[in-house]
């Protein structure tokens, strides 16, 4: 009886094509839209903290001055660091794996005809530990180089492909401002920052020959401070606070007239903005099923409708009332599900297509395409065999008078 | 004959001697709605019919016809009184065993077709075979032959709506007739159709009861299409007015 009945939907649905169309066409759109809104949502936010993880990890950022929106808003007036301070906190706070001071300017880089602004980070050799630099080729500084501010940089990949193209930098000498510098070495992509900084747009030397050559001064504009693997960035950076407001001689009542950032309350600030959008995007797509799901809705009821009176010469020759209703429920359940496979279908070639447009990473998420494909057939099932289960429920006469 | 009610329903529960009548009607009563809203459409029905007859079920609007017939046709059930299908109490059966007998004993016409659309006429043809639970090869082999039997053979392949509606009456009655049914009931099968289609219908039916005894239950307000019957039962106001043999039937058209 169960083969029968398949086939007998099946037939009808072959049969109706138009009608069978409609009703998957609810499920497909459905189920797309809401599949591929989340896993863009998703992508979104795993390229999120995929890029805050470039920024290194267990990272604290010092720099003079208040943060954004405090009272001392004007950064200018807050003393820079001086070298003293670095080795305060080398010296005096535990639990530190790498420890950067920075002075960072923005310069002219020349190599034969072409130039290219961008910015120097003078720095050590912690910078690279830091901020997950690894190198493409060449090494970093030497202690001789550090201590005595050579002329020598590294540059990021942006930086090589605007002044030597394809070649290979290391060795070459290229003018920054009035002197000549040796590229020692090259560092890998990180891509894209988040908010479209690009990271790679960088050139780094010691710290001394920024200071000297480029800055004038002996001032370190920031503090990277990376804390070793273990180790409670909340605690160190109690610490450094500590630290510093003992050394920049901070009374009880005024507030820092300095700032310690922590990457990961970045990351985790980022990464909730992005939630938050992915959680909007979501309900957006889950009306949008809903929309789908009242379009299932009326196609079954119109067709059962349409087809009361099919129903009723059924039941007049023959058909016990649950061999209808089974016929009905296999037509839902079939039209239901084929046409959530196909939105699956589409909702991944759509998601794979958008997040590479979008350069996003695709990642499937195997819950959002169970949860819509059973929301809509759900719908399709429910909505095909209520109004068949009453239309199989009647009078046989009622349902052959049925206009 | 009592094979087939025994597949429908179980053993039959009365072993009677003899044979007992195809269709027996006693004291039926059916009445709509309740209290005084209540409308009495059969006031006590008493109709015998035997195997082979060609009965014609007249009367006007209101009368009660269309009411007996779907008592008969099984599709609906006596307020009070019994209804006896070869010797089976029908007002005891469930509404399944109702649909079961149907689908084993009787054939069902209807004056607006009920073809499926878009579907094509053996396929429709086959449709009562297939809740019977017939293969395919079987199931289309006797659609065939039900459709050569009323004269369409060449138009299988055809939906209803590449066909007259003379046509589409054929295929109904191939339909009705491809399970090879105790009774045919037909409520006015030619009360769609022209005089012209009406008498091919007519005939069809008079020559199937004629020559392969078919029993024939027709409502029908044409006198044109009662006069093929064999017998005419006249209603009038939910009784029997007149029941009685038809001199000339299939007579002088």
């Amino acid at each position: 009886m169960l083969w029968n009945t398949v086939h007998l939907a099946v037939k009808e649905m072959r049969r109706n094509l138009m009608r069978s169309i409609l009703t998957m066409l609810g499920i497909v759109i459905g189920v797309a839209a809401v599949v591929t809104m989340v896993t863009l949502g998703n992508g979104a936010t795993k390229a999120v903290s995929d890029q805050i993880a470039s920024l290194g990890s267990n990272l604290l950022m010092l720099m003079p001055g208040q943060r954004f929106g405090g009272p001392n808003r004007d950064r200018g007036s807050a003393p820079p660091f001086k070298a003293a301070d670095v080795q305060a906190v080398q010296s005096q706070i535990p639990g530190i794996k790498a420890l950067a001071p920075t002075a960072s300017a923005s310069v002219t880089a020349v190599w034969m005809a072409k130039n290219w602004s961008t910015s120097v980070t003078g720095t050590n050799n912690d910078y690279f530990t830091a901020g997950n630099w690894t190198l493409a080729s060449g090494r970093t500084f030497t202690d001789g180089e550090l201590a005595g501010g050579a002329p020598v940089c590294v540059i990021g990949q942006t930086v090589r492909t605007k002044l030597f193209e394809g070649q290979n930098p290391v060795g070459s000498a290229m003018r920054v401002k009035n002197f000549s510098c040796e590229v020692v070495g090259l560092l890998k992509s990180k891509g894209q920052a988040s908010m479209g900084r690009d990271q790679d747009d960088t050139v780094i030397m010691p710290l001394k020959t920024v200071q000297r050559r480029l800055a004038g001064n002996q001032n370190i504009g920031a503090m990277m401070v990376s804390a070793k693997d273990g180790v409670d960035t909340e605690a160190l950076k109690a610490r450094l606070e500590s630290l510093m407001r003992e050394r920049r001689r901070i009374t009880e009542d005024k507030e820092d007239d300095f700032n310690v950032l922590d990457t990961r309350e970045i990351a985790t600030a980022m990464s909730g903005s992005t939630k938050i959008l992915t959680a909007l995007l979501g309900a957006v797509a889950a009306v949008s099923l809903l929309v789908g799901g009242i379009g299932i809705m009326n196609i079954m009821l119109v067709s059962v409708t349409e087809r009361t009176r099919e129903i009723g010469t059924r039941l007049a020759i023959g058909a016990l009332e649950r061999e209808v209703l089974l016929q009905f429920l296999v037509e839902a359940v079939t039209l239901s599900s084929f046409g959530g496979l196909i939105g699956l279908a589409i909702a991944t070639t759509a998601s794979i297509t958008l997040t590479r447009v979008m350069s996003l990473p695709y990642v499937f998420n195997g819950q959002i395409n169970l949860i819509a494909f059973a929301f809509s057939a759900a719908m399709g099932v429910l909505f095909g065999y209520l109004p068949a289960k009453r239309a199989a429920g009647l009078d046989p006469i009622e349902a052959l008078r049925h206009e | 004959m009592t094979e087939a009610i025994e597949r429908a329903i179980g053993p039959a529960p009365v072993a009677a001697p003899g044979q007992p009548p195809l269709i027996e009607l006693v004291g039926v009563t059916k009445t709509y709605g309740e209290g005084t809203a209540a409308f009495q459409a059969l006031a006590g029905v008493d109709v015998q019919i035997e195997d082979g007859e060609f009965v014609a079920i007249m009367g006007p609007s209101g009368s009660g016809k269309s009411t007996v017939m779907n008592i008969l046709g099984c599709l609906d059930v006596p307020t009070t009184g019994e209804y006896l299908f070869r010797g089976v109490h029908v007002e005891e059966l469930s509404r399944n065993q109702r649909a079961l007998l149907r689908r084993h004993c009787l054939g069902f016409v209807f004056q607006g077709f009920n073809l499926l659309a878009r579907t094509t006429a053996v396929e429709n043809v086959e449709l009562p075979l297939l809740y019977r639970g017939m293969g395919l090869k079987e199931r289309r082999a006797a659609a065939r032959d039900a459709l050569k039997l009323v004269g369409l053979d060449g138009w299988e392949t055809h939906t209803p709506a590449e066909l007259s509606g003379g046509q589409q009456q054929r295929v109904a009655i191939a339909r009705a007739l491809v399970t090879h049914p105790l009774v045919l009931l037909a409520d006015e099968p030619t009360g769609n159709l022209d005089t012209h289609r009406t008498k091919e219908i007519m005939e069809l039916l008079a020559s199937l009861n004629r020559e392969r005894g078919l029993t024939i239950l027709m409502v029908t307000h044409e006198p044109q299409a009662a006069s093929y019957a064999s017998r005419v039962v006249h209603f009038i106001d939910g009784t029997v007015e007149r029941d009685a043999a038809n001199g000339h039937a299939g007579g002088v058209h």
